[in-house]
């Protein structure tokens, strides 16, 4: 859901709740849920046109969070390839 | 090791072939000693039973004012162990009991020539951005240090 969310930001944006809803099977309140936690990791922003909330992607921070992950990722690949040295040195 | 796997902004998955079987792996997760001796850390006897949060100090030369905190969540033997942390909690003067926490989950399947182990770990949407941001970028230089002192332990000390 909030993949897909950032996707149709990413095709298109500013958005209304409106338009990021259409089409997506769930109710607007569970959109507006998804928003949030997504504002709360800094990946989108909302702002105010006239009376309307419009949400897009936050760029900076994206670049960021995907960063952060290829660091962790990386780690993940170095702790692993001590576990496998580990289970090689130690044998049975 | 395998670069397969999927990344989104939520989760990161890995998967590795073992060149051991279950039983061995499982051991070499959930003993102490032995996760201790690959993961680098002292950890006490005792430490992995489900719903038990353990704090072990972090054995890497230069990283020892350092402290792993992780709370087992599910231990099903040969098949599945995982555990819940604050990624990136390097910071000792920080308190992070109130931040969100991933969830790492480990998962063994009997493969051809060992075992298959992937490691989910999840959550990273939930954790504030602002801790994330300056938690990893201070633990980059940090870790690619450590890799280097283990790569200097192990090949000085290859019988260990």
């Amino acid at each position: 859901m909030r993949l897909r969310l950032v996707s149709r930001m990413c095709a298109g944006g500013p958005l209304s709740i409106v338009q990021l809803t259409g089409g997506s099977g769930v109710t607007r309140q569970a959109v507006t849920k998804h928003l949030h936690v997504l504002a709360e990791a800094g990946l989108v922003r909302d702002s105010r046109e006239g009376r309307e909330r419009r949400w897009e992607l936050d760029p900076s921070r994206l670049d960021e969070a995907r960063h952060a992950l290829d660091v962790i990722s990386q780690q993940w690949d170095h702790t692993l390839g001590r576990l496998r040295e580990f289970l090689e040195r130690s044998g049975r | 090791m395998s670069k397969s796997g999927e990344t989104s902004t939520d989760r990161i998955e890995k998967k590795v072939l073992l060149r051991a079987p279950r039983a061995r792996v499982w051991r070499a997760l959930t003993e102490p000693a032995q996760f201790g001796a690959w993961f680098g850390a002292k950890m006490p006897p005792g430490s992995f039973a489900p719903g038990k949060t353990t704090r072990a100090a972090i054995t890497h030369p230069g990283y020892e004012h350092l402290t792993l905190e992780i709370t087992i969540a599910k231990m099903e033997p040969e098949r599945l162990f995982s555990w819940r942390w604050h990624p990136g909690a390097v910071d000792p003067k920080r308190d992070y009991s109130k931040d969100p926490t991933t969830l790492v989950v480990f998962t063994l399947e009997e493969a051809e020539g060992g075992t298959l182990l992937t490691v989910v770990e999840s959550g990273f949407d939930k954790v504030p951005s602002a801790y994330r941001a300056t938690a990893f970028r201070g633990n980059r230089d940090g870790w690619t240090e450590q890799m280097k002192n283990i790569e200097r332990h192990v090949t000085a000390n290859p019988a260990t």
